[in-house]
């Protein structure tokens, strides 16, 4: 077995080794990850389409003895995010300056934030008096702002990774691609936040 | 007495002896995009015909008017798993094998942006293949649906358990968007980045382009379908209610859904085989293809309009009148872009010297065959007929002339077309030929027939029908056979030319493409040194070089 599996290894290794020569390999791994950004924002988009087509013409939106939402807690938590893709802004600056220590605070900054978000999150979940079968609309809250929490925690977790990374010695010898790829998606995952927000709290 | 010679025995040692010493790279998970072309393709073949199968079982119900063969509830689950095999599991993944054989190739890099992105894609068909299949081992049985899986019966759930049929279908399809998904990013990251020096977008060969096209379609479209899986198994599974009147759902939003993709979807299943029409004509025809540039246009034109034509599917699920006519006349806008191809192919072949083996009858046949499909899809286009037409076997006829006629057949035409490339050896013209006939008078017989039975109000869908309709049925059903038997010779051709052909010359048919400048089949990085492109494609009848340095591509 493990002679068989020699050889094909050998292959792979060799095979990228050789195309690390012949193109630029950050510049399209960048380039397929924003790709990948803009197919899966279509996800929420149809979402986003589907919870306006269902919520124009229907009378009966809010479940039963339910007033409407409320915004406080959640426009609190929407701060804490939105300041987030500042942070980690500067953190990925720090980066390009070399200055590895701010790298580190700021990008830990952020993900501390992310989980703030994703406990207030929780919290209000669990205060709500409908759940995920309690209608159309208790159906569509769970579905949007749950599958953008599995964003949030799915950034959060690459943060992490990318912590750890960080104290691998010559980490960033050939370029930083990874750090910028989880912060645009971290910047994708506040954008498709406002949105979220608007369509849910400020449109009741 | 003991030199009698054993012919059987002489004979495997033959193909031992000629079998390329490293077929079990095939098997393994090889990182190497000829090797992941050829996995697809064979791999999604072998599901052709396990969905072949249900279709004979399907057409065998069929050939008489009684429900008698087959309980109707396994019928909906036959023809539920014919339709979603043959589209997520033969014409996807068949395509996707075919791009990822030759995209590399026809733009001059050494393998995909991602190999390893690649070979995971890959790997889920394989995986989500079985998940299918394995629906009919539960209790319950498969999917019954149809492969739209309309709310409200996909959402009824009869056997009241948590795995079902329907379930599994929803599973598979996900992973199956996921793959494509990895595929598509691959795809366009490759085509976009990978490129060789001097290729510039106006020098690609069509199939690139079109593959360009109908990856686009898949990145913006596939993740609408993904958003409304997703609220499907949440009805199914879960209870809530998205699709579900009684409770303030609404089930056309699910169609909605549902069609924003799988309507483009046809066009990431035409657009490469309009690719492997431009690739093979040109060939075959010594000549030029015909306006390079605007056949190139059209592909981008008609990937941009197919996205705004979706709602034709739904002209009797209570649109309101002003949606019908605009998505009338969106739809009948796309017979432009691909009118002007018509042309384009028809233009090339005019007064070519034409060379009848069997990828260019296969090509011609397709291409005859998806004018026909075309005619028909203008008049389903059209709101009055589509309203008289609906869910009756017109429609079945009109799509199955695509997807059998048109992509099936142009994808033999590929298949035959880049053998000796993909494996080094000829094919057998003879068998070829043999395939060429049964397969087109097969598909005549089979769906032909189809169109006066919707004219005439046949249901789809059904398994028992009115004894009027039994004279076409029998046919269709006689041609359903051939097609069945039409697949001996091409798996008995492929297998015998791959063991045991003549072996292939770099470029057996005088083709003019990077692919055919390197070896048959090509060596692990493709291009000893990266071809640097200096001409258009298709420079038949012309001398001018297509890159600047041919002899390096191959090394010493």
């Amino acid at each position: 077995m493990e002679s068989s599996v020699e050889p094909i290894q050998g292959t792979i290794a060799h095979t990228e080794a050789h195309l690390e020569h012949t193109h630029d390999v950050q510049g399209t791994s960048l380039f397929g990850f924003i790709v990948f950004l803009l197919s899966e924002s279509v996800i929420f988009f149809s979402f986003f389409a589907g919870y306006a087509l269902l919520k124009i013409g229907n009378p009966n939106w809010l479940p039963p003895g339910v007033e409407g939402l409320e915004i406080n807690a959640p426009l609190i938590n929407t701060i804490v995010l939105v300041s987030s893709s500042f942070v980690i802004y500067f953190a990925e600056e720090a980066l390009k300056k070399e200055k590895l220590t701010a790298f580190r605070v700021l990008w830990f900054l952020t993900s501390a934030m992310g989980i703030y978000f994703l406990v207030g999150q929780a919290i209000e979940w669990m205060g709500l008096p409908f759940g995920f079968t309690t209608g159309v609309y208790g159906g569509l809250f769970y579905l949007l702002t749950g599958f953008h929490g599995l964003h949030v925690l799915t950034g959060v977790l690459l943060q992490f990774y990318m912590l750890y990374r960080s104290f691998r010695p010559n980490n960033y010898q050939a370029g930083h691609t990874g750090v910028t790829e989880v912060s645009l998606f971290w910047h994708f995952v506040d954008v498709i936040w406002i949105i979220l927000f608007c369509l849910i709290y400020l449109w009741q | 007495m003991t030199n009698i010679p054993i012919e059987g025995l002489d004979l495997s040692k033959e193909i031992k002896q000629n079998l390329p010493p490293d077929w079990r790279k095939y098997f393994s998970f090889s990182t190497d995009h000829k090797v992941i072309g050829v996995q697809y393709l064979v791999t999604a073949f072998t599901f052709f015909l396990i969905g072949g199968f249900l279709s004979m079982i399907v057409r065998a119900e069929l050939i008489t008017p009684e429900s008698d063969l087959i309980g109707r509830s396994l019928y909906n689950s036959v023809y539920t798993m014919h339709g979603t095999i043959m589209i997520f599991l033969w014409v996807f993944p068949s395509l996707v094998g075919l791009a990822n054989y030759l995209v590399p190739l026809m733009i001059g890099a050494r393998d995909m942006a991602f190999p390893r992105l690649n070979a995971i894609a890959f790997w889920m068909v394989p995986i989500f293949g079985i998940i299918l299949l394995a629906s009919f081992l539960l209790p319950d049985g498969t999917a019954q649906a149809g492969w739209w899986v309309y709310p409200p019966v996909s959402i009824q759930n009869p056997s009241g358990k948590l795995i079902n049929g329907q379930l599994l279908w929803i599973v598979a399809v996900a992973i199956s968007g996921v793959s494509s998904i990895m595929g598509a990013v691959n795809f366009v990251a490759t085509i976009v980045k990978m490129r060789a020096p001097g290729m510039t977008y106006f020098r690609m060969p069509i199939f690139v382009w079109t593959v360009l096209s109908a990856q686009l379609i898949q990145l913006t479209g596939l993740p609408v379908l993904t958003a409304g899986a997703v609220m499907l198994l949440f009805d199914l599974a879960v209870g809530t209610h998205f699709f579900d009147a009684s409770e303030g759902g609404n089930p056309v939003l699910f169609q909605h859904y549902f069609w924003f993709y799988s309507h483009p979807a046809v066009y990431v299943m035409i657009l490469p085989i309009f690719g492997v029409f431009s690739e093979v004509l040109p060939v075959y025809a010594r000549k030029p293809l015909f306006g390079y540039k605007v056949v190139a246009i059209s592909s981008l034109t008609i990937a941009f309009v197919s996205i705004l034509v979706w709602v034709h599917h739904m002209y009797a699920s209570y649109t309101p009148g002003w949606m019908r006519m605009l998505f009338m006349v969106t739809t009948m806008l796309v017979a432009v872009p691909t009118g002007v191809k018509i042309f384009a192919w028809t233009a090339t072949i005019w007064k070519g010297r034409l060379r009848m083996n069997t990828p260019m009858l296969f090509a011609l046949a397709a291409i005859v065959m998806f004018v026909f499909a075309g005619i028909t899809g203008i008049m389903l286009a059209s709101v009055p007929i589509d309203i008289h037409v609906n869910n009756t076997y017109f429609v079945v006829g009109h799509f199955h002339y695509v997807v059998y006629g048109t992509i099936t057949m142009g994808m033999f035409a590929a298949i035959y077309h880049w053998f000796p490339k993909m494996t080094g050896r000829m094919y057998y013209e003879g068998l070829g030929k043999v395939h060429f006939w049964l397969a087109f008078i097969g598909t005549q017989l089979n769906f032909l027939p189809m169109h006066p039975l919707g004219l005439q109000g046949m249901l789809r869908r059904v398994s028992s029908y009115d004894p009027e309709y039994a004279f076409w049925n029998v046919i269709a059903s006689i041609g359903g056979f051939l097609l069945g038997v039409s697949t001996l010779p091409f798996i008995l051709n492929m297998l015998s030319s791959w063991a045991l052909g003549e072996k292939a010359p770099d470029n057996p048919w005088r083709a003019i493409g990077l692919e055919w400048m390197i070896a048959s089949p090509p060596p692990v990085e493709n291009y000893e040194e990266l071809p640097i492109v200096v001409a258009e494609p298709y420079g038949y009848g012309k001398s001018e070089p297509l890159v600047e340095n041919a002899a390096a591509l191959k090394g010493h």
